[in-house]
C-alpha cells in the first residue's frame, strides 16, 4: 500500500475490514441494489453488448500478491477476488447486507441462531455450491493458526456448533444474540471456496483457483497481470465481457498515462487533481464514488489532554471542515459531522452540522485549564491527503490558541504505530457498515481502538442494539450511540473522500453510487464496451 | 605488465569482493532490521489487532531472535538457496528470477546505446576544442544531466506517447515479454541513457583532450603519423582508461534509475521488487537482492579496472 519521492509510488489500496456482525433483515427485499449506472457517458441507456476484453488497473501488491481471496486486503487483491468468488452475501449502496450465494436468512427469537438457505450455484468445474463448502470456507478463515483478515468478523459464530442442515442448509449457532448477522456474511475476504481448496497446496489458489464468480480463471503473474475470462453458468447470468484483465501499477500517473493511452479500459484511484484535469473534457470518463472513504483526527480519550471531554468539543469546533477537503482532498468529498458512515444504513443524519466556533473553542480550554495547549499530531504519508490535513489543522488549532506539532512516522507501519501510543493522530477509514465500525473501534474490547473509547454503558447499548428483532428499535439504540460520540467521542470526523475511477469513452455500466468496498464497487460482471 | 600480477590483482581484488558483499549484506540486513515496523506488521496494514499481528509474527517465525534469523538464512545462502518470501512464501530465487530479466534488458539495451553515443560525442567535442560543435555538445550534455529522472520520464510521456501518440506511455499489460514490445521500451531507455550519456561524454572529452594535448601525441604527430591514427592508436586508449571506470559505476547507478523508470513506466523487474520488499519489511527478499546487486557491483568494478589497467598500464590503478 508505499512517497515521498514520488507521491504515490506504491500507495497501498484501502484495508478495510469489516467488523463483527451486523444488519438484521429478517425477511430479504430488494436484490443488490441496482441504482443506476454511470449515466455520464451517454445518459446511460443503449443496450449492453456483449464481447470484448476489458483491462483495469489498479495499485497493487507486487510480487508477492497471491489470489487466495482469504489474503486479500489491497483493492487489487478485492478486485480479483470478487472476479473468482462470491460471499454469502455483500453490501449495498448504503452498507446493508445484501443476499448473494445466501438467498435467505431466518434467526430464531433469540437471535443466536440463524438458518442460512443457499442459491442454486455452481462453481467453475460444474460443482454445485454446497453447505459444506461454506462451512469448509469460514472454518479455514477462522483457523486459530492462520491470520486471516476476516477471522475478526467471523468471531460471533461457534463453528464447532454450526452444521448442515441439508445439500443448501446451514444453521449458524452464534456465542451471543447478533441481530446484524447477515453483516457478517458479508464481511470483507469472507469469500466462499470449494471444500477443501488450498488444503494440501496453498500454492492452488494462483495456479487452479476454483470458485463461483462471474469469471473463470486464465492466467495469474503476481505483481503483474491476471487475466480471468466469462462464465458463462454464473447463477446471476452470464457477465458481458469474454475477459477481463486486472493489472498493477503502482504509480497514478502511470494509470493515467495507461488509460490516456489506451493500454487500459479502466483506473482505480485517482487523484482528485488528475480527475479535474480530465472531467468534462471528452477523453475519458471519471466516475466518482461518494463517501467511500472517512476523513478523521483520531484523539485519544484515555490519556491527557482529551481525557477532558471538553477539550474534545473545543477541537471539534476548531476544525474548519469545508477548508480541510478543500486542501486536504482538493475538493473531491464531503464535510463530515464527526460521525463514521454518512450516507449508510444507521446513520444520525438529524444532527445539527458542526461549524467552526474558535470564540467557544477558546473558553472551552480555559474551562478545562488548557490554554496554551500543545499537542503533536501524528501523521504519515500512508494515505492521500493525510500530510496536507495535518498542516492545515495546525494552522487552524493555532487560530484557537493551540500549538500542534505535526511528527511524520513511517508509512508501512503506520496504523500500528498509532494504535496505543501519541495523542492525536490522522485517520481514515474504507466503507463498512455502522455497526461494524462500532464494533471494531468503540468497545473494551475492541481489536483496534485508536480513540481508546471504553465505556461499559456504551458497551452495554451495543449488546442491547444487537439483541433487538425490531429495526425501528435497533435503529433508536444506533441513534443513542452516535449522538454520545457526536457529544463526547475521540473521532474528529471532518470529511468523506471520493473514490475516483477513470475509464475509457467505451465502458459502460459502471455504478457510481458504490463506495469502494461495496458490492457494485469493481463489479465487471455488469460492464460492458460499447 | 606480466600475466601473474594480473592474475594476483584479480584474486586480490575477488577477495576484497567478497568481503565487501557480506559488508553490503550485513548493513542492509541491520538497516531493514532497524526501521520501524517489520513484515508483519506490514502485512496486518489498517487492520493492526495486536493478536493478528502476533499470529503473522508467529506463522513467519518472526519470533525468533535476530541473529537466529539471520544466521539461517546464511546457512541456506551457503546451498545456493536464497529463502522463502515472509509475506507469500514464495521462493526468492523466483522473485529474483522474474524480476531480473526486465531489468537485466533495459540495463544491456541502455549500456548498448551508451557506449557508442558516449564515445563518439566525447571524441568530437574534443576534436573541436573550444568551436561551436564542441559548446553545443558540452551544454546540452550539462543541461540534460540536470533534469532528475522522473522529470524527464514524465516529460517524455507527455509529449511522445500523450500528445504526439508516436509510442505507448507505459509498458503495462506486457509483463516480462517486453521485446514482443519494442516500441514500450524507447521511452524508459531514453530516461535511462539521459544522466549516464552526459556524464560519459563530458569524462571522454576531458581525456581525449588531455591526450591530444600530451607530449606523445605531439610527437606522434611530428613524426608525420595520421590524424586519425593518433586519435583512435594514441590518445584514445588513454582517455578510455577513466571512463571505462565511470562507465562500470554508471551501471551501479543504473540500479536507481531503474527502479524510477520502472515505477513510471510499470515495468516489473528487480527496481519494483526491490521497493515492494523493503515496505513489506520481506526481509528475505531484501537480502537476496542485495547479494545479486552487490556481487554485481564486485564483477563490474572489477572488470572495468583490470580494462583499465590493460588500456593505461603507466596510469597505475590501485588495487
Amino acid at each position: 500500500m508505499h512517497e515521498e519521492l514520488f507521491p504515490g509510488l506504491r500507495r497501498r489500496g484501502f484495508l478495510a475490514a469489516t467488523g463483527a456482525a451486523s444488519l438484521g433483515a429478517l425477511a430479504l427485499t430488494g436484490c443488490g441494489g441496482s441504482g443506476g449506472t454511470d449515466s455520464a457517458a451517454d445518459g446511460g441507456d443503449g443496450t449492453p453488448k456483449r464481447g470484448g476484453r476489458l483491462r483495469a488497473a489498479f495499485a497493487g501488491g507486487g510480487a508477492s500478491e497471491t489470489l487466495d481471496p482469504h489474503l486479500a486486503s489491497l483493492f487489487a487483491d478485492v478486485a480479483r477476488a470478487k472476479a473468482l468468488y462470491d460471499k454469502l452475501a455483500d453490501y449495498g449502496a448504503d452498507l446493508s447486507a445484501q443476499p448473494r450465494l445466501a438467498a435467505k436468512w431466518e434467526s430464531n427469537k433469540a437471535l443466536d441462531r440463524w438458518q442460512v438457505t443457499l442459491r442454486e450455484a455452481t462453481f467453475h468445474d460444474g460443482r454445485p455450491v454446497t453447505a459444506k463448502d461454506v462451512l469448509y470456507s469460514y472454518r479455514r478463515i477462522a483457523d486459530p493458526e492462520k491470520a486471516f483478515r476476516a477471522k475478526a468478523s467471523l468471531e460471533p459464530i461457534d463453528l464447532d456448533a454450526s452444521r448442515a442442515t441439508g445439500e443448501r442448509g446451514i444453521e449458524f449457532v452464534l456465542k451471543r444474540p447478533t441481530a446484524e448477522f447477515p453483516n457478517v456474511l458479508a464481511a470483507f475476504g469472507a469469500y466462499i471456496v470449494p471444500e477443501n481448496a488450498g488444503k494440501d497446496d496453498a500454492a492452488d489458489f494462483d495456479t487452479k483457483p476454483i470458485g463461483s464468480g462471474p469469471f473463470r480463471f486464465v492466467s495469474f503473474s503476481p505483481g503483474r497481470s491476471a487475466v480471468f475470462r466469462r462464465f458463462d453458468a454464473y447463477w446471476e447470468g452470464a457477465a458481458r465481457l469474454d475477459e477481463l484483465e486486472i493489472v498493477v501499477a503502482g504509480e497514478e500517473s502511470a494509470r493515467v498515462n495507461a488509460l490516456l493511452g489506451g493500454q487500459v479500459e479502466y483506473a482505480h484511484e485517482l487523484n482528485p487533481t488528475t480527475a479535474r484535469a480530465h472531467e468534462g473534457k471528452g477523453q475519458i470518463e471519471i466516475v466518482r464514488l461518494r463517501n467511500s472513504a472517512m476523513q478523521a483526527f483520531c484523539m485519544k480519550t484515555d490519556r491527557a489532554p482529551f481525557d477532558d471531554k471538553r477539550v474534545r468539543e473545543a477541537f471539534f469546533l476548531i476544525a474548519d471542515r469545508q477548508e480541510l477537503v478543500d486542501g486536504a482532498l482538493s475538493g473531491a468529498g464531503v464535510i463530515g459531522n464527526d460521525l463514521f458512515g454518512k450516507g449508510y444504513e444507521y446513520y444520525a443524519a438529524d444532527l445539527p452540522q458542526r461549524e467552526q466556533d474558535l470564540d467557544r473553542a477558546r473558553a472551552l480550554l480555559k474551562q478545562a485549564g488548557a490554554e496554551k495547549l500543545k499537542v503533536t499530531l501524528d501523521t504519515s504519508a500512508v494515505a492521500a491527503g493525510f500530510t496536507e490535513a495535518a498542516s492545515i489543522f495546525k494552522d487552524q488549532a493555532a487560530k484557537a490558541g493551540v500549538t500542534i506539532d505535526v511528527r511524520m512516522g513511517s508509512k508501512d507501519s503506520y496504523w500500528s504505530d498509532i494504535l496505543d501510543s501519541g495523542t492525536l493522530s490522522c485517520y481514515r477509514s474504507g466503507a463498512m457498515p455502522i455497526e461494524a465500525h462500532l464494533s471494531q473501534r468503540l468497545l473494551t474490547d475492541s481489536t483496534t481502538n485508536a480513540t481508546q473509547w471504553r465505556h461499559k454503558d456504551f458497551d452495554a447499548l451495543y449488546r442491547q442494539a444487537q439483541s433487538t428483532r425490531d429495526k425501528t428499535e435497533r435503529a433508536a439504540v444506533y441513534g443513542r450511540m452516535q449522538r454520545r460520540l457526536y457529544a463526547e467521542g475521540g473521532f474528529l470526523i471532518w470529511g468523506f473522500a471520493d473514490w475516483i475511477i477513470g475509464t475509457a469513452k467505451t465502458v459502460k455500466g459502471v455504478e457510481a453510487k458504490a463506495p469502494a468496498n461495496t458490492l457494485d464497487w469493481a463489479r465487471f460482471d455488469k460492464v460492458w464496451l460499447g | 605488465m606480466s600475466g601473474a600480477s594480473l592474475r594476483a590483482f584479480v584474486v586480490r581484488r575477488l577477495l576484497l569482493g567478497v568481503a565487501q558483499t557480506v559488508a553490503v549484506v550485513l548493513l542492509v540486513f541491520a538497516l531493514t532490521e532497524a526501521l520501524p515496523g517489520d513484515a508483519a506488521v506490514a502485512l496486518a496494514g489498517d487492520q493492526p489487532d495486536p493478536e493478528r499481528i502476533a499470529a503473522i509474527r508467529e506463522a513467519m517465525r518472526l519470533d525468533r531472535p535476530v541473529h537466529e534469523r539471520l544466521a539461517d538464512w546464511a546457512f541456506g545462502l551457503a546451498h545456493g538457496d536464497f529463502g522463502t518470501s515472509l509475506t507469500s512464501g514464495r521462493p526468492v530465487a523466483g522473485y529474483l528470477a522474474d524480476g531480473f530479466g526486465p531489468t537485466l534488458l533495459l540495463a544491456a539495451l541502455t549500456v548498448a546505446l551508451l557506449v557508442p553515443i558516449g564515445f563518439g560525442l566525447g571524441v568530437l567535442a574534443a576534436r573541436h576544442e573550444g568551436g561551436p560543435v564542441d559548446r553545443l555538445i558540452s551544454s546540452v550534455t550539462l543541461a540534460v544531466y540536470a533534469v532528475p529522472e522522473f522529470a524527464l520520464g514524465v516529460l517524455l510521456v507527455t509529449v511522445f506517447a500523450l500528445k504526439l501518440a508516436w509510442l505507448p506511455p507505459t509498458a503495462l499489460g506486457y509483463g516480462t515479454d517486453l521485446l514482443a514490445h519494442p516500441a514500450a521500451l524507447v521511452l524508459p531507455v531514453l530516461v535511462l541513457l539521459a544522466r549516464p550519456v552526459c556524464s560519459l561524454v563530458r569524462l571522454v572529452r576531458a581525456g581525449m583532450v588531455d591526450a591530444l594535448a600530451s607530449p606523445y601525441a605531439a610527437h606522434a604527430r611530428r613524426y608525420g603519423v595520421p590524424g586519425v591514427r593518433v586519435r583512435y592508436a594514441h590518445a584514445l586508449p588513454n582517455a578510455l582508461a577513466p571512463a571505462a571506470q565511470q562507465l562500470a559505476r554508471t551501471v551501479d547507478w543504473l540500479l536507481c534509475g531503474v527502479i524510477v523508470v520502472e515505477a513510471l513506466f510499470v515495468i516489473p523487474g528487480l527496481g519494483t521488487v526491490l521497493l515492494n520488499a523493503v515496505a513489506e519489511r520481506d526481509v528475505p527478499v531484501v537480502q537476496g537482492l542485495a547479494v545479486v546487486f552487490g556481487v554485481l557491483t564486485v564483477v563490474l568494478n572489477l572488470g572495468a579496472d583490470v580494462v583499465a589497467r590493460r588500456l593505461a598500464p603507466r596510469a597505475g590503478v590501485a588495487a
